[in-house]
């Protein structure tokens, strides 16, 4: 309804002939025969108001909107948002992934998340039971990983494996004539060591579980918006720490999203802001104010997370290796995996720091392949030195440049936005674990089941490196 | 002693009883479905039309099939608690009877229960004696009530023909009977794929390998071929691999019977 801005005075006071119009006006509209105003059509708009605005529709995003409706202690309790800006998902790092799932990690915690993943997949009919829908296949492959070390990695492979055996992930050692025992088309040197996953470990369709997620989510009742976010409006209130210095708390309440080649947009009153928006957190977390001061203070720690571009070549080898192959990850770092029945392999390598890629666009370079990923491949297993390259694509990790673990929980700053993103690589197949997380930090107040203290936003301040050893 | 028959029972009369729930487990399980196809179709999708219109019959469905998932459970739930008690041969045998399925102890005789659930209690009493065969067909066993039936460490034939709950994921948990296994039954298990027979390569004293009448499987022929190569010591049997390839008009058909040299 217009409203036309001008107070109504009293009877008596006022424009007498303007209001006497006005209501002729209305009276026109109302009786049949004349045409009314249509209201305008916001079917596309997001709500207005939404209790948490997720930024970002990837796996992690849905993972945490899951959680939160799941782990809500009333059916229907708190409204969920997930602003998208492309609902192809063209770029996003989900679908464009390999798809592993693997235990084979140094950090406790990523082992506990990488556990709790694969058990949530493997029941995914009972976690994303949708009546009426076809269950899922996520076309699961328990193949298994094997990482293979040269001597210098071995003692730090043997404590890894340790602590995962320690974790409850099945493991084992594999000595170089053990494995050319079991994989004879292998050529082992340069092995000293090698760790095989046996269990809950492998590969499997993120289409799938994307899908299903997404399912599951509008049958819950979560909002879905194609949009971008442009702005944050906050709140700021200056506090004083135990130590009498001023600190400026933010609380975001109004997140602006714009909608797809328009300039309309949409204010969203919230309560709690997630950033799960993957290879663009960071300047998500811009808009926040997360970054802007001095550096080397608490204000000015930006969120290092930046988009680098990794490749996926497909090729057709007809003597490779048989359907027993794990996921193989090279010394060299180049990895490779079966695809299908068909002797299609995929694969590919992480490159040195000093060859990344221009993250503008997703376009691949051959000559990578030709150059860095083909001569190990062939080196490790000979049968590949015959391989002919069917495809390729590219992808984003959204890449954690201070220590490749990924960020959650809450900044300490602009106390209502959470962060579910950084996992450089790992993100898939940590994102039920983290989504719980994530949800017991905004409901309960601390992580319940996996303690995730080690990934919080903090120590970018403190300087407090998480490492994690094993990544691809 | 543990005489919770009285339960099972009762399952298996809902099963007569209610044959108008078919429908909802219809479409949750991949397969098996008694009912004839023309009456399946009219249920469902008067069900689905149900469900699209009325949150209460969305709702009963939903619980059903919680319902339904946690009878599963119920059943594959943790026997190994027996095992200080009874030994571990013992306790395995009695979750596949349980089950439903039967189980031989060496140089003993087959101990199968009956149609209304009992079996003899004599096997109680066969601490050290393995087991050496289980045969688990159409019983309910998934990837939990597998920790139970990895307690027969010295089983060397194993059958999971029909079995609705066995996948992947289960297929991956068979390596620790690397040493005895012999023998796997594998056929018409509706969530089976080709990408969980590709762990069965730890089984290397594998001798024979059932995978006939696999739905899941996307090409049986090529399957049959890679698993062969997998595994070069198993005869497996179940699969024409030339079913699907089309002959060309001077090639006589081939007696598939026979193995292919390698």
């Amino acid at each position: 309804v217009a409203h036309t801005g001008r107070t109504v005075g009293r009877l008596g006071e006022g424009d007498w002939d303007g209001k006497v119009s006005e209501i002729k006006k209305k009276i026109k509209s109302i009786l049949p025969g004349t045409p009314c105003d249509v209201l305008p059509d916001t079917s596309h708009l997001p709500p207005e108001h939404s209790d948490v605005v997720i930024v970002g529709g990837g796996v992690l995003g849905l993972s945490v909107a899951y959680w939160l409706k799941q782990l809500e202690n009333r059916r229907g309790g708190m409204r969920v948002l997930v602003v998208e800006r492309d609902h192809t998902y063209s770029q996003a790092s989900t679908g464009l992934s390999v798809g592993g799932i693997c235990q084979q990690f140094s950090l406790p915690e990523n082992i506990q998340l990488s556990l709790f993943s694969a058990s949530f997949l493997r029941n995914i009919n009972e976690y994303l039971a949708v009546t009426n829908a076809p269950p899922l296949d996520l076309q699961f492959n328990p193949s298994g990983y094997l990482l293979l070390a040269s001597e210098k990695d071995a003692a730090a492979m043997e404590s890894n494996v340790k602590v995962q055996k320690q974790e409850g992930a099945k493991v084992c050692l594999m000595s170089p004539d053990q494995l050319r025992n079991k994989f004879p088309w292998i050529n082992t040197e340069g092995v000293a060591l090698a760790s095989y996953g046996m269990e809950n470990e492998g590969w499997f369709d993120p289409w799938c579980l994307l899908h299903g997620l997404r399912q599951k989510l509008t049958s819950m009742g979560v909002f879905f918006c194609q949009g971008e976010v442009t702005r944050f409006v906050t709140s700021s209130q200056r506090m004083m720490t135990t130590d009498d210095e001023m600190v400026t708390l933010k609380s975001i309440h109004e997140v602006h999203v714009k909608m797809d080649h328009s300039l309309e947009y949409q204010p969203v009153e919230c309560a709690i802001v997630i950033n799960a928006a993957g290879a663009w957190s960071a300047q998500i977390a811009a808009l926040a104010g997360i970054g802007k001061g001095p550096p080397g203070t608490l204000q000015g720690t930006k969120l290092p997370v930046e988009p680098r571009k990794r490749y996926v070549y497909v090729w057709h080898c007809p003597q490779g290796p048989g359907l027993e192959t794990p996921l193989v990850a090279d010394t060299s770092g180049a990895y490779f995996r079966r695809e299908g029945l068909g002797s299609n392999y995929l694969g590919g390598r992480s490159p040195a720091e000093e060859e990344e890629p221009d993250p503008a666009n997703l376009e691949v370079d051959h000559d990578f392949f030709q150059e860095k990923v083909w001569p190990h491949l062939a080196l490790r297993v000979p049968a590949f030195e015959t391989l002919k390259v069917q495809t390729a694509w590219a992808g984003y990790y959204d890449y954690n440049t201070f220590d490749q673990n990924g960020v959650v929980g809450p900044h300490p700053l602009v106390v209502n936005m959470y962060f579910a993103t950084g996992f450089s690589g790992h993100g898939l197949q940590q994102a039920p674990g983290v989504g719980r997380a994530v949800a017991e930090m905004i409901l309960e107040g601390s992580f319940q089941t996996i303690d995730l203290s080690p990934f919080l936003f903090n120590r970018f301040y403190l300087g407090e490196k998480t490492h994690e050893n094993n990544i691809m | 002693m543990w005489d919770l028959v009285l339960g099972d029972r009762r399952i298996n009369s809902l099963r007569l009883v209610a044959p108008m729930w078919n429908g909802t487990r219809g479409i949750h399980r991949l397969g098996g479905a008694v009912v004839p196809e023309g009456n399946q179709k009219k249920e469902r999708k008067m069900l689905q039309f149900l469900n699209n219109h009325f949150y209460d019959v969305e709702a009963l469905r939903g619980y059903l099939l919680q319902r339904e998932m946690s009878k599963v459970h119920l059943k594959n739930r943790s026997f190994t608690w027996l095992e200080e008690q009874h030994g571990p041969y013992s306790a395995g045998a009695f979750f596949i009877l349980k089950q439903g399925g039967a189980v031989k102890f060496r140089d003993k005789e087959w101990i199968r229960p009956d149609k209304y659930g009992h079996f003899s209690p004599e096997f109680w009493n066969f601490r050290e004696v393995p087991v050496e065969a289980v045969d688990a067909s159409d019983c309910e066993i998934n990837y939990e009530g597998l920790d139970n039936l990895l307690l027969l460490k010295e089983l060397q034939s194993l059958s999971l023909q029909r079995c609705p709950h066995v996948d992947d994921w289960c297929l991956s948990r068979l390596y620790p009977l690397v040493d005895s296994l012999q023998e796997l039954s594998l056929a018409g298990c509706p969530r089976v794929s080709e990408r969980g027979l590709a762990c069965l390569h730890h089984l290397q004293n594998l001798r024979r390998l059932d995978i006939s009448d696999l739905p899941a499987v996307s090409n049986p022929g090529l399957t049959q071929i890679l698993v062969e190569e997998m595994l070069p010591n198993c005869q497996v049997v179940g699969v024409d691999w030339a079913e699907g390839l089309k002959l060309g008009p001077e090639e006589q058909p081939q007696d598939t019977a026979s193995p292919v040299p390698a």
